[in-house]
């Protein structure tokens, strides 16, 4: 199956990706071929079968609820583009 | 000293421990290397020789006192995905360039406390998505046994620094066979442990149910060492198994007389090359001559584990990155307009070509209306296979065949066509899907580059994989040939 310019947009859009028009018409192509391979995976026999949750057939384990991390904020935010008084800062939301 | 870099960690530990040299000046010699043949391999992305320096007379004074864990004194790499607290951890991309990790991976932790002397960080595909190590932001790496090949990927760092003895030892990660792979293609040993075996905390995430952390190493037995430091049970990742960690050096000198291997027919099909075909059924006689019994096993539904893995992990992996938006690390764009084309304009801009194409066909096959038809039939083929995978071990010990289809391949060669590339990674991606233990192990060469032989365990037998590396090293020499210009 090929996608459309239409779709790979649109999935761009859901994936929060900027593409440059050169990008869009390589990920139209490259994509379809991806899709194209995986959608052999309906020529399997899956009738009853129970989709896979953990390789190892084991649940996920619970723990106390107990305070374990300290309070490392201001070296957390050493990575961060741009902060204030401890807040991290984006480009205005709410007019 | 000379040739202290040809040697393993065992023989290291004997130099160590009689005085013939010291941690020191060991340390002294391999970044002297890493110096003279870096630019040329490119498998570092940060040397990290004053930190490695501190850490060596650290680990020297320990031994004179007659302390020091399991690896002190001995180097190792961290492949770049791991964090290291105060080291840039760039995971091979624009996005992370600038990131400084606040804390450690519990991985590099482990082996810290044991006493290994970290040289720096290895050279990586972008966030493990890759074969060759050519979708990394900082430049492929080259392969020590001809440069103009790649070392595979995505450890491909780990593997080249392995390779051309500027490290004894290195960490990497494996999601579909990015360890196993590239040690096929460099001549060194690489072991993918049962998923939940190592810790994930700390390590970068690409897709969560397949990734496992473990080594590349030149033997079986190095491997053994540094794997039985990394595995363990830890709190801080949920899906870390609490089970026993055996004694995987103690392990390895059992005699594999009368356990069985079996042959999977799939894996000797047409994709294969034929030399390298031969070279694994060499291997595969070798270990005959020394006891085991090879049997013939049907994977029925080992056909559909690539694209079944090129559904989960692109899923998977959308997820993951959805947490570099730019705001509390990692690349952000300047002069967005607004809080959407801030994200949309970082994330282009700081990702690059295939883990952007992974992250739109995860967005894809998680979209409304395509979810039933990809993600939930991948999970159903591949419980399929994880059954057959559970039958054939009621019958082996191990499951052996090639590790990838192909010696190393030319930079460039693959790069347009992400389907050739992906299907590099055939006969490793059943263990992920799995959960299994998987290695490979160095079985000959083909027009002078190596090959590799593929060992599957059942769930938590690592040791088993171990056991028979060991005693097929016992009596081949692969392992000990090294790339002409690196001697």
């Amino acid at each position: 199956m090929s996608l459309s310019k239409d779709q790979v947009q649109h999935i761009a859009r859901l994936a929060r990706l900027e593409l440059s028009d050169d990008e869009y018409a390589e990920s139209v192509k490259k994509l379809s071929k991806i899709v194209d391979f995986v959608d052999h995976l309906s020529e399997a026999d899956t009738e009853g079968v129970v989709p896979m949750a953990h390789p190892l057939d084991v649940a996920q384990r619970l723990r106390p609820d107990a305070v374990i991390e300290t309070d490392n904020r201001d070296r957390y935010q050493q990575n961060a583009s741009s902060v204030s008084g401890g807040l991290y800062l984006v480009p205005k939301v709410i007019e | 000293m000379m040739d202290m870099h040809a040697k393993s960690m065992t023989e290291l530990i004997a130099g160590l421990d009689s005085g013939e040299f010291t941690s020191v000046a060991l340390t002294e010699a391999l970044l002297a290397r890493i110096a003279a043949h870096d630019d040329t391999l490119n498998a570092f992305v940060t040397v990290t020789g004053e930190e490695a320096l501190a850490a060596a007379a650290a680990a020297d004074a320990a031994r004179a006192s007659g302390q020091g864990g399991a690896l002190n004194g001995l180097p190792i790499v961290h492949k770049d995905i791991f964090c290291t607290q105060g080291v840039k951890t760039s995971c091979g991309s624009r996005m992370l360039d600038e990131f400084i990790s606040p804390y450690d991976a519990t991985v590099v932790e482990r082996l810290a406390r044991a006493g290994a002397v970290v040289l720096g960080k290895a050279n990586m595909d972008e966030f493990a998505m890759g074969s060759s190590n050519e979708t990394s932001f900082y430049g492929p790496v080259r392969n020590p046994w001809d440069l103009e090949c790649t070392p595979g990927g995505s450890s491909g760092g780990s593997a080249a620094a392995v390779a051309a003895r500027l490290v004894p030892a290195a960490t990497g990660t494996d999601t579909g066979g990015s360890i196993r792979q590239p040690a096929a293609l460099t001549g060194t040993v690489g072991i993918k442990p049962t998923y939940g075996r190592v810790s994930r905390y700390g390590m970068i995430a690409f897709a969560s149910s397949l990734d496992q952390a473990g080594v590349i190493a030149r033997t079986a037995e190095d491997a053994a060492r540094v794997l039985g430091v990394m595995a363990g049970f830890d709190e801080r990742d949920s899906t870390s198994i609490d089970h026993p960690v055996p004694d995987y050096v103690g392990g390895i000198n059992e005699s594999i007389k009368g356990l069985k291997v079996g042959i999977v027919r799939q894996h000797f099909d047409e994709g294969l090359d034929p030399d390298c075909g031969d070279r694994v059924r060499d291997a595969i006689a070798v270990i005959e001559s020394l006891g085991a019994e090879a049997i013939e096993v049907d994977l029925p539904n080992i056909d559909f584990s690539v694209p079944t893995y090129y559904v989960v992990a692109p899923a998977e992996c959308s997820s993951n990155l959805s947490r570099f938006d730019g705001v509390r690390f990692g690349h952000r764009a300047e002069n967005a307009e607004d809080l959407l084309d801030m994200y949309c304009r970082s994330r282009g801009e700081g990702f690059g070509d295939e883990v952007k194409r992974r992250i739109m066909t995860g967005t894809y096959v998680l979209s409304a209306g395509y979810y039933d038809a990809y993600y939930l039939k991948a999970q159903q083929v591949r419980h399929l296979i994880a059954d057959d995978f559970k039958k054939a071990f009621a019958d082996v010990d191990v499951i052996a065949g090639p590790t990838a289809p192909t010696p190393a391949f030319r930079i460039g060669e693959k790069v347009d066509d992400p389907i050739t590339m992906y299907l590099n990674d055939i006969y490793t991606i059943g263990a992920n899907l799995a959960g299994l233990p998987g290695m490979s192990v160095p079985c000959g060469f083909v027009n002078g580059l190596p090959v590799g032989l593929h060992l599957v365990g059942h769930h938590f037998e690592e040791s088993t994989l171990l056991r028979f590396a060991h005693q097929y090293q016992q009596v081949t020499d692969w392992h000990t040939a090294c790339p002409e210009a690196f001697q």
